[in-house]
């Protein structure tokens, strides 16, 4: 079994396998809401391919990164409902 | 004979023609309004909503002033929707000369009335810490502005409309005659006088105008607050705006309410398939670049084209059509027609009430370019 890997989701720490998508590990932490919409509305992952957009998420400070189509890196940093 | 059905008939619901609507009905005339297919959906919508004075000349410094003036008055009226932005626009230097030019078009806008303030290299960066460094400095316009024109288009449209102005939509004039205009499902509506207000589609109704699209690209982003605070243009824009020829590109962007920046700027002549152009779309986005490298991190959510209605000497028609009675025209703004539409409006109500304008109207009369115009 490959080692895993420690990344946080809201300051928290999360460990997960190799080959997680940000979005599954963000949704194993227990976040629901991964963005808010301009009119401040929770948004969360609808399409999980990389074509509704919803999933987006502030990644290591970049913001509007789409969760579904990254995976975890060691010691990244993942923030939602931005 | 029975008299005409309204005093003023505006052909087109674009900032324009919404304006002089909104202008006329004011002044208590029975105003109608016909617009083929929606409220603010040609240029209006598909431009950058800026609220700038400029300097290419004295007639084109003194009708961005005078309309800044007039947007600075309405913005408390305006409805959150319309996103007035007092953001002021910074015009950025590339180089020593554009530096020195400046100090001179400071000099030009403080010497006519607009407070303009020289930013040094260090003082742009504590303003834009996103541009490139080693810029040599730049000219902040504070009274500049923004708004998503689009709604401020239906606001003046609505505004017209409380006061009596009827608003025939869709409807398509197919022919403008002395007694009002034709309609393509055969009716006319008589009015004593029809003003074009139809944008880069005016020469479509009048065949010969001096109108003609120019085609231009923009690109919004997602969301990034606070990354951009002022509108940014490159001193180098005039340049850009003046070839008559050649398809040119310039940078611009503007930050918008909701966080997302509105890139442009491009202009081709002659390109009338709406289509993205992804040769200068790419260029243009390149020359954004070379000022705000990060750009390049974010994510597009879209891009389109839209045409702007361009004259031989980068200033709009506003009064009598050469040669033909009864009919004014309000048109041929090019990219400044949001900024220019309020005293666009004001210069065509002197002209049909008989009134002294705020300003001198000659460089606008379209008798400088247009010998008579026959539909």
């Amino acid at each position: 079994m490959p080692k895993a890997l420690s990344i946080r989701v809201n300051g928290a720490r999360l460990s997960v396998p190799p080959g997680t998508t940000v979005l599954a590990a963000i949704l194993s932490a227990g976040a629901s809401t991964v963005r808010r919409s301009v009119s401040g509305e929770p948004r969360g992952p609808l399409c999980a391919m990389g074509i509704c957009f919803e999933c987006r998420a502030t990644v290591n400070h970049e913001r509007h990164a789409r969760t579904c189509q990254l995976l975890c890196a060691p010691e990244m940093d993942v923030r939602t409902d931005d | 004979m029975s008299p005409p059905v309204y005093d003023v008939l505006i052909i087109g619901a674009g900032i324009v023609g919404a304006a002089c609507a909104a202008a006329c009905a004011r002044e208590k005339l029975r105003v109608g309004i016909v617009e083929a297919e929606m409220i603010g959906g040609g240029a209006t919508a598909a431009g950058m909503g800026h609220l700038v004075v400029m300097d290419d000349s004295e007639a084109q410094f003194a009708l961005t002033h005078y309309s800044r003036t007039l947007w600075r008055e309405l913005a408390a009226k305006l409805p959150g929707d319309v996103e007035y932005d007092p953001c002021g626009t910074i015009w950025v230097a590339a180089d020593d000369d554009e530096m020195r030019a400046v100090t001179e078009k400071k000099q030009f806008y403080e010497s006519r009335g607009s407070r303009a303030e020289i930013l040094d290299s260090r003082s742009l960066r504590s303003a834009e810490p996103h541009l490139r460094e080693g810029l040599p400095g730049g000219l902040l316009v504070p009274e500049d502005a923004v708004i998503y024109a689009p709604c401020a288009a239906r606001f003046l449209t609505e505004q017209a409309q409380s006061r009596g102005a009827q608003l025939h939509l869709p409807s398509v004039v197919t022919e403008m005659t002395s007694e009002g205009v034709r309609l393509n499902n055969g009716s006319t509506l008589t009015s004593r006088f029809t003003v074009l207000a139809g944008g880069a589609w005016s020469s479509t109704l009048l065949p010969g105008l001096a109108v003609r699209k120019r085609k231009g690209h923009l690109v919004i982003t997602d969301r990034y607050p606070g990354f951009v605070r002022h509108q940014l243009v490159e001193l180098g824009y005039l340049k850009s705006a003046h070839s008559t020829t050649e398809d040119s590109v310039a940078f611009n962007v503007q930050p918008r309410k909701t966080g997302q920046l509105l890139i442009g700027s491009s202009r081709q002549y002659d390109a009338e398939d709406s289509a993205i152009d992804h040769a200068i779309l790419t260029r243009m986005i390149a020359r954004v670049q070379e000022f705000i490298p990060d750009l390049g991190r974010f994510s597009a959510v879209r891009s389109w084209t839209g045409f702007r209605p361009a004259t031989p000497d980068k200033l709009p028609l506003i009064g009598p059509a050469p040669g033909r009675e009864n009919l004014f025209l309000a048109t041929g703004h090019e990219g400044l027609g949001i900024t220019t539409s309020l005293a666009t409006a004001e210069l065509l109500m002197d002209q049909l009430l008989g009134r002294e304008s705020k300003i001198p109207i000659a460089p606008y009369l379209p008798n400088r370019v247009c010998e008579g115009v026959h539909a």
